[in-house]
């Protein structure tokens, strides 16, 4: 068997099986835990389809920073435990349409479009980090500085809201 | 194609490996004898009571948040470093004009006390 | 090596410019505290920015390797938004400080907020319409959250914010979309691409999600669900403020997208456009028709004039798109000017945390302030289309192109609707007219300045009307 079909297998398990743990979890800490092992394991998946820049960035980003805000955000609320969460009439109804389609698009994508991965050859070296380098700061420049912009709005709208000046209305009026 | 990825794919092996070893030789070789005292959080320390876990300050949501936007800034490090001896001195420009504007929100951040504690 | 060229920075200037001093006042207010100082300089950032616009009228370039293009359309967007900025520093400056919660940020957010507006309208790439449209919205969120201590504030925030990140989404899975039919997200090589595709429902797909996601912006029914507790619960300058500069980034990035981009699949996207506007028009206005608050009629009339505006674009896939786009701009113009007056005659009636904003709180108006009351008079003529008003020629502009096109019967909802309209803008004049009252208005100089300003400009540039549609339309003629 092909080296990248098992290790692809493993990945598949174990990303299914992290995904699971978080649904099913009923401690949030855990369930953020289970979805930082499923976000390394897409990441690797990444790796396979040769995208090794996107996937350094889930681990960084996502499997770091966003973790890292989930579980200040669980601790800030306390909500680790869970006391059966309120359930919403339509939403399992709604939730098995919704899967059924997705399966069903999966199906038809896989069984009979065949065209479509086709088109996927080899493309050595198309998602590395220096050839993303190459495109960004040649190409994309404007794009890459107005992202610069946007985090600083972001940084500052982040202190702005959280860092409020406790005080009252000076003139309040009757 | 995966070649390359040997050496960290061995590297999480040993690691993962080396925590269970560790943790399993304490938990074979260790006696344990637990109380109902020992077990407590904190062994003749004060009653606890309450739940364990309470609630955060928002400065830990803060300090949170600018650990994103700067770890965004990061990610572009990695390709910018890869390739700018074939960008010379103009990527060395861009990327200092993106630090730049990042830094005057580090400087802005810092002089608002968004990393003070009071 | 780097293909890149002072032009390039020259050609954008205005919001170079913009960017520069943000970052700039940022230090500022870092070092000093001070929210006069920074809102000073902000407002002379916004005139200075408004000369380079003007100096750069009659440019016809792209720059940054086509990421932008610089032409007169989105020159006019430019100043529109920066007087928009103007307008809204004098809305809040007495605003903010009556209430309590001055702040340097406030300025600098909307400062960024404006640089977005202006890389919206000059977008060429896919890529670029997503990041202006964040750099857009994002301060907006912290902006409509910004009284401290208010649950409705905070929950227009949060909620702007949630809708908001998903429309971004839908954004960027359309961008994702069309650069997987066409291979490219530059609006040039996806028009050429689009042309010999062999996958035109994903290209038509990625078309409605960007459609759905900046008809969210504009506040689009059915996509406008935020809209009325948004505009209620944030500062009501912030309101005036995103009821004009997220419609004009919106529609000026949606116009060039639409036109530049998807002329090919313009006859099955036109049928929804039109689709859209009938739903607009309707539900906003006869939801407004059963408003008592005046911030969420405000809130509900601007959905209807999206739908105005969205009118125009029924013709987008026509010969006739020229003459559309003169009359969304001047529609644009008409909506600015209107919508910043009334809100400026909100913002002197209001009273803190959120009293005085009731129709019965303007009863009395007319025979106590008869200025004031006359001014609010010419503006909600001028929301309605009646003459001499400048909404009555944006109107009047607007139907003529559409009925040139040969949507008669849209022309006809839209006029049915206007007659509508009319009916809740002249309940608030009957409670400033015929009931009676003591209502209580502060006068504030640059508040008033603002009124001043907007109700002789309501009146005033419709007499100018035809110079200035064709300032419009020669505005337009780059695009074609």
């Amino acid at each position: 068997m092909d080296a990248n079909l098992i290790v692809f297998i493993i990945l598949a398990v174990v990303a299914v099986g992290s995904a699971l743990g978080m649904l099913l979890n009923k401690n949030a800490v855990y369930s953020a835990l289970f979805l930082i092992l499923n976000f390394a394991t897409v990441a690797v998946l990444y790796i396979i389809l040769g995208a090794p820049f996107i996937a350094m960035t889930q681990v960084t980003v996502y499997a770091g920073a966003i973790m890292v805000l989930f579980l200040f955000v669980i601790m800030l609320l306390g909500a680790e435990e869970l006391a059966g969460a309120t359930k919403i009439d339509w939403q399992k109804p709604a939730a098995v349409v919704l899967g059924v389609l997705l399966l069903a698009e999966l199906i038809v994508v896989i069984f009979f479009r065949e065209t479509v991965f086709a088109e996927f050859a080899e493309l050595t070296d198309f998602g590395s980090p220096a050839q993303i380098g190459r495109v960004l700061f040649n190409e994309y420049l404007l794009p890459f500085e107005i992202t610069a912009f946007l985090l600083l709005a972001a940084m500052i709208g982040a202190i702005v809201i959280a860092r409020r000046v406790r005080q009252s209305p000076s003139k309040r009026e009757s | 194609m995966l070649e390359s990825y040997y050496p960290i794919a061995i590297l999480i092996g040993i690691t993962v490996g080396l925590g269970i070893l560790v943790m399993g030789l304490g938990h074979w070789f260790g006696p344990r004898r637990p109380t109902q005292r020992k077990n407590a959080p904190y062994e003749s320390g004060m009653m606890p009571y309450g739940p364990g876990t309470r609630q955060m300050p928002i400065r830990f949501y803060l300090v949170a948040v600018l650990f994103i936007l700067f770890d965004v800034e990061v990610i572009f490090l990695f390709p910018w470093a890869v390739v700018y001896r074939e960008l010379g001195l103009f990527g060395v420009i861009e990327m200092a004009i993106f630090i730049f504007i990042l830094l005057v929100g580090f400087i802005y951040a810092l002089k608002k006390g968004a990393f003070e504690w009071e | 090596m780097s293909g890149y060229g002072i032009e390039d920075l020259v050609y954008i200037l205005p919001i170079v410019f913009l960017l520069v001093w943000a970052l700039v006042l940022v230090l500022v207010e870092a070092f000093t505290k001070r929210p006069d100082v920074t809102m000073l300089l902000a407002a002379f950032g916004l005139l200075a920015a408004v000369t380079l616009s003007v100096i750069q009228f009659g440019t016809e370039a792209t720059a940054f390797k086509e990421m932008l293009t610089v032409d007169g359309y989105a020159v006019f967007v430019y100043m529109l938004v920066l007087a928009s900025g103007l307008l809204s520093l004098g809305l809040a400056y007495d605003y903010n400080r009556r209430m309590g919660w001055a702040r340097g940020e406030y300025y600098i957010l909307m400062l960024f907020s404006i640089a977005g507006a202006m890389l919206m309208a000059s977008a060429a790439n896919l890529i670029v319409v997503f990041l202006a449209l964040e750099l857009l919205s994002i301060p907006l969120y912290v902006m409509a959250a910004f009284v401290p201590n208010d649950a409705s504030s905070e929950e227009a925030g949060l909620k702007y914010f949630l809708l908001g990140a998903f429309a971004g989404g839908f954004v960027l899975y359309g961008v994702a979309l069309i650069y997987g039919a066409t291979g490219a997200t530059n609006l040039m090589d996806v028009v050429a691409a689009a042309l010999g595709t062999n996958s035109p429902v994903m290209l038509l797909t990625g078309a409605a999600l960007i459609l759905v996601g900046l008809g969210f912006k504009v506040a689009l029914v059915p996509f406008h669900m935020w809209t009325p507790d948004v505009y209620q619960g944030a500062p009501t300058p912030v309101t005036a403020y995103m009821a004009v500069v997220a419609k004009a980034g919106g529609f000026a990035a949606l116009f060039r997208v639409f036109i530049a981009a998807f002329p090919s699949v313009s006859a099955d996207l036109t049928p929804v456009i039109a689709t859209l506007v009938v739903l607009t028009l309707v539900v906003g206005n006869v939801a407004a028709l059963a408003q008592k608050n005046i911030k969420r009629m405000l809130a509900y009339s601007s959905i209807s004039h999206a739908g105005f505006l969205m009118m125009a674009f029924v013709t987008y896939g026509s010969a006739l798109y020229a003459d559309a786009v003169t009359s969304l701009l001047f529609y644009l113009l008409a909506f600015t000017v209107t919508s910043f007056g009334s809100w400026a005659v909100v913002i002197a009636l209001e009273k803190a945390e959120g009293k005085g904003l009731d129709f019965e709180d303007y009863a009395g108006l007319g025979k106590k302030y008869p200025m004031l009351s006359a001014a609010m008079l010419v503006f909600l003529l001028s929301f309605a289309g009646v003459p001499p008003t400048l909404g009555f020629a944006g109107k009047f502009f607007l139907f003529r192109t559409v009925l040139e096109a040969g949507y008669a019967w849209l022309a006809i909802v839209g006029v049915i609707m206007s007659l509508v309209s009319a009916f809740y803008y002249l309940r608030v004049v009957r409670f400033m007219y015929f009931e009676q009252g003591d209502p209580e208005v502060r006068s504030e100089p640059v508040l008033n300045l603002v009124t001043a300003i907007t109700v002789v400009g309501t009146i005033f540039l419709f007499l100018f009307s035809g110079p200035l549609l064709a300032w419009a339309s020669e505005a337009v003629l780059a695009l074609i």
